[in-house]
């Protein structure tokens, strides 16, 4: 650790002088390295792919759809538009302060602590970066552990293409998380758990650096069967991909559970299962298309939530487990009970619990007694559902008739409220999480007024009322002496 | 008068459960309610300017103007710009959706964050207490002010008025000192507001850092101002001067806290400091009626050990008179203290002023980025050259040239600080977003779905995606004719 902790502040010191010496400021230099992040991602595709497939089993169209499209994208995004976001916006200043001016200028924190998690290894920690680059900062990226080839190949060939002098990437768990939070840092954006998020701005809360936390939580999905009856059928697939087609479950914005009025879930089910072997054929473990859980430890805290006797007597699909081979079976629960641990946990894995409420109006009630979620998706028509889910709710993000794309609209902020987070990012969003937006007034030094000016009479006091409610026309009488 | 009753875990849950409940209710977001708070903020304002102005005279010996001008005024027009901004500032916000997300509908909904505390200081009690609470009502939210105990009158006057006039179901004051404040910071809130030290900050944000909640966090810092030759003398010593001594006695978060010169340049800057000081303040500043006194005794003994110093008391160019008694320091300059005198250290927070000389303007830059990154920094050139640099290369909340201060009465600014100096902005409408939530909404159509979204995956799904990620029109079109 002694070694680790030398590395640590080795780096960070290279990286602070490298800040220092103004060379991030340079717009060119930003988008030469978020170039040189494109040309990594598509040089090494089939590298990225592969590192995918043994660390989470992530077949490489998903690897492509989620992870190495969505960086090329970004990094596409943030070459084409940083001359635009880097232009001071100007403001306009009230009549009074004429001839002043006024404008904001979003400048760089400095240097940023990136902490990625193992789940979307390569987006998650790409993406932040290209943002902290683009804002014009030094960046350290400590990738997880749990996605170790994923790490390695980012701790290798990173430095083959970017300014070692600014960017470093870390390898390691939680102790060399530990060493990095002991340090000053300008930033530090996490994506991660809500536990270890508060341990992160625990950290920060010394230093009184400003954090973005990326969590998770449980993202319901309302299925108001009575308006969308009619396509049903892509509703189906549609929940099915948000829940088993991304990383097995395991993403921060997968369908965690489904709500629906009872009579309809047995018939939902019954849309699910073929839909499920569709996706992986007879056999999921074997298909290839079903992502891996992350570890064996996570095979058994999925393992304890079924284990629940209660639970175990909702399962309507799948149950099975391999440990050794890191499988959950796409699995299937019809109201397993509220109060079980399934119900108050953020699942991140392969199983499906189905709520059903007698009237579908009823799942706002029950989503309100559960933690701000990162996302809600309802499947409805129904103007007046939607309009009561948008304001009795609250969520990060609120996606109708679909699920997870919000994730790709890069107009949109990404980011949780409460429990799921601090912060946003994602196309200028993320240029602006990684600056400090400046506030610059300049002043006139001809056209001084007396009034501004100790000592203090009631003309000046007049004065400056009259000013201050941009009562000019008044404020001319004053002047003129014809007002007291 | 009936004792204080001890305010105390207990009583801050059962407070914050009330709050909770007003706002599960609904209480706070209707429009109409929030115009009707805001107008009895005004009506606080227009009809009680009196008494806030004895309050602050009893607090802090604050002469008339300063409480009616950069108290009761600012305010005045906070709300003002409030009520009639409202509307749009409520409106939801369109966002542009992109190809991979078609067909879709995005928008950015503001929403309240539930139930926020506002802590509040003792230098500008009204201001900094209401201020703040006006951008949580603006926002729809429920809100605890908790006011400074260093200035209690205000404080008390502030708990009056607000139970008399606002809507205690959801918006409520808190009196008290580090028992109280401490009780409040163990509850869940869903936003913190706070202003005062970078110390008691820190301690603010750990708490926060327990329950994820957000803060913003106006601290403070050594508000540096430079002074070129070529400028105009006898206005920037004005606007310094009326900057400094004229606003709360340099009792000001961004007071100019120390000025930097050339040494050729510095003896002009001190005689015409002097010729203006006698000009405001008369030849016995110590009976000028036209500055705030020392707030209390804990204060002026900090003050005066930064005068006593070794090596700092020689420095005195000017001033230098104290009375304990009365609370009162005059108008104090001093001359090249050492760079590593407690003076120089920490954030001054009164009425002295030390000049450092150097050789040439360009170390100004080193001495202001070799020190924490202060709330404001202030410029006094005709150059255009070095205000351009000064703009972009020096790291604070915010840039003033050829003016102090002003910046804060501008409401199309945002106003806070950065590194030690604090997190998040306000004033206008960033008031309103400090204390929202932008909820990310996306509408999606149940049509138009592509098999490509979902397993089995193939070679054909790839390559459709990779065109689809790059926008790239015609390459869909060969992919999907099966040209590629």
């Amino acid at each position: 650790m002694e070694g680790m902790k030398e590395t640590v502040e080795e780096s960070l010191r290279e990286i602070r002088e490298t800040f220092a010496s103004g060379r991030t400021r340079s717009l060119k230099w930003r988008k030469a390295q978020i170039g040189a992040i494109y040309e990594m991602v598509k040089d090494n595709e089939d590298k990225i792919c592969s590192a995918l497939f043994q660390d989470l089993g992530k077949h490489s169209t998903e690897a492509f759809r989620d992870e190495l499209g969505l960086v090329l994208r970004s990094a596409t995004v943030a070459i084409n538009s940083l001359d635009k976001w880097a232009v001071p916006k100007h403001s306009n200043l009230p009549l009074l302060f004429y001839p002043a001016k006024g404008k904001v200028i979003s400048e760089p924190y400095g240097t940023v602590l990136v902490l990625s998690s193992w789940n979307f290894p390569i987006s998650l920690s790409l993406d932040p970066l290209i943002g902290a680059i683009a804002a014009g900062n030094t960046v350290l990226l400590k990738s997880s552990e749990l996605s170790p080839n994923a790490s390695a190949f980012l701790a290798k060939t990173i430095p083959a293409y970017l300014d070692t002098k600014a960017i470093k990437v870390i390898e390691g768990g939680p102790d060399v998380a530990t060493i990095l939070l002991q340090h000053q840092w300008d930033k530090i954006f996490f994506t991660g758990s809500p536990k270890i998020g508060r341990i992160i701005m625990a950290a920060a809360a010394q230093h009184l650096t400003p954090v973005t936390l990326e969590l998770g939580g449980k993202c319901p999905t309302i299925v108001d069967h009575h308006t969308i009856s009619k396509n049903i059928k892509s509703v189906v697939k549609r929940i099915a991909g948000g829940k088993w087609g991304s990383c097995s479950g395991q993403a921060c914005i997968s369908v965690d559970y489904v709500l629906i009025e009872k009579s309809y879930a047995s018939s939902l089910i019954d849309m699910l299962k073929p839909t499920i072997k569709s996706f992986f054929g007879e056999n999921p473990k074997e298909s290839g298309c079903l992502s891996k859980i992350a570890t064996k430890q996570h095979v058994q805290r999925l393992s304890r939530l079924l284990n629940d006797p209660r639970v175990q007597a909702s399962i309507v699909h799948g149950g099975s487990i391999d440990e050794e081979k890191l499988y959950v079976e796409p699995t299937i629960l019809l109201d397993p009970p509220l109060d079980s641990e399934i119900m108050n946990e953020e699942i991140f894995g392969p199983i499906l619990p189905i709520i059903t409420v007698r009237d579908i109006q009823e799942s706002i009630g029950i989503i309100k007694t559960k933690p701000k979620p990162l996302a809600i998706y309802a499947f409805t028509n129904d103007e007046n559902l939607k309009t009561r889910i948008l304001s009795e709710t609250s969520s990060g993000s609120v996606t109708f008739n679909d699920v997870m794309i919000q994730y790709m609209c890069d107009a949109l902020p990404f980011g949780g409220v409460g429990e799921s987070g601090i912060g946003r990012y994602h196309g200028k969003y993320s240029f602006d999480c990684f600056s400090h937006e400046k506030a610059i007034m300049e002043g006139s030094l001809g056209m001084d007024l007396d009034a501004r000016y100790p000592p203090w009479n009631n003309f000046k006091l007049t004065f400056i009322r009259l000013a201050f409610r941009e009562a000019y026309f008044k404020l001319i009488l004053l002047m003129l002496g014809l007002k007291r | 008068m009936a004792a204080k009753k001890m305010f105390g875990a207990a009583n801050a849950s059962i407070l914050v459960t009330d709050l909770r409940r007003s706002f599960d209710d609904g209480v706070t977001r209707g429009y109409e309610w929030r115009v009707t708070q805001l107008k009895k903020l005004l009506i606080i304002c227009d009809n009680h300017e009196p008494e806030i102005v004895a309050a602050l005279r009893d607090d802090l010996g604050k002469p008339e103007l300063e409480s009616s001008v950069y108290e009761v005024s600012l305010l005045r027009n906070s709300i003002k710009l409030a009520l009639k901004q409202l509307k749009n500032w409520m409106a939801p916000e369109k966002a542009k959706t992109s190809l991979t997300t078609f067909p879709a509908s995005a928008e950015i909904v503001s929403e309240p964050l539930g139930v926020v505390l506002v802590i509040s200081a003792w230098n500008y009690p009204f201001l900094l207490s209401i201020d703040p609470v006006i951008g949580a009502i603006s926002a729809g939210n429920a809100v605890v002010l908790k006011p400074s105990e260093l200035a209690p009158a205000s404080s008390a006057l502030l708990a009056k008025l607000m139970e008399q006039y606002l809507d205690s179901s959801a918006v409520r004051v808190v009196e008290g000192a580090v028992t109280e404040t401490t009780a409040l910071l163990e509850q869940k809130w869903d936003k913190i507001f706070y202003t005062g030290s970078s110390k008691i900050g820190r301690v603010i944000m750990a708490a926060a850092a327990k329950h994820l909640t957000p803060v913003v966090l106006e601290l403070g810092g050594k508000s540096p101002v430079v002074v070129d030759s070529d400028t105009d003398l006898k206005v920037t010593v004005r606007r310094i001067i009326a900057g400094k001594w004229g606003c709360n006695n340099g009792q000001a978060c961004i007071s100019p806290d120390y000025i930097l010169t050339t040494k050729e340049y510095a003896p002009k800057v001190i005689d015409a400091m002097k010729k203006e000081l006698e000009t405001f303040y008369g030849k016995n500043p110590m009976e000028s009626k036209d500055m705030s006194r020392i707030v209390n005794s804990t204060h002026f003994d900090r003050l005066s050990k930064l005068l006593d110093e070794k090596e700092v008391s020689d420095k005195i160019v000017y001033g230098g008179e104290k009375d304990r008694e009365n609370l009162k320091i005059a108008p104090t300059i001093l001359l090249d203290v050492p760079l590593d005198s407690l003076i120089m250290s920490e954030e001054i927070f009164g009425p002295l002023l030390p000049i450092l000389t150097l050789n040439n303007l360009e170390e100004s830059f080193d001495v202001i980025r070799s020190r924490p990154k202060p709330l404001a920094a202030y410029l006094f050139t005709h150059n255009k050259k070095l205000k351009e640099r000064f703009a972009t290369t020096v790291s604070a909340g915010g840039i003033v040239v050829n003016d102090i201060a002003v910046h804060l009465a501008l409401h199309t600014l945002p106003f806070g600080g950065v590194g030690e100096s604090g997190m998040g902005a306000y004033h206008g409408k960033f008031s309103f977003d400090a204390f929202s939530h932008k909820k990310a909404v996306l509408y999606r159509s149940l049509f138009g779905d592509s098999a490509v979204r979902y397993p089995p995956y193939s070679r054909g799904k790839l390559r459709l995606l990779k065109a689809l990620v790059d926008s790239n029109i015609f390459d869909i079109f060969k992919v999907l004719l099966g040209l590629s």
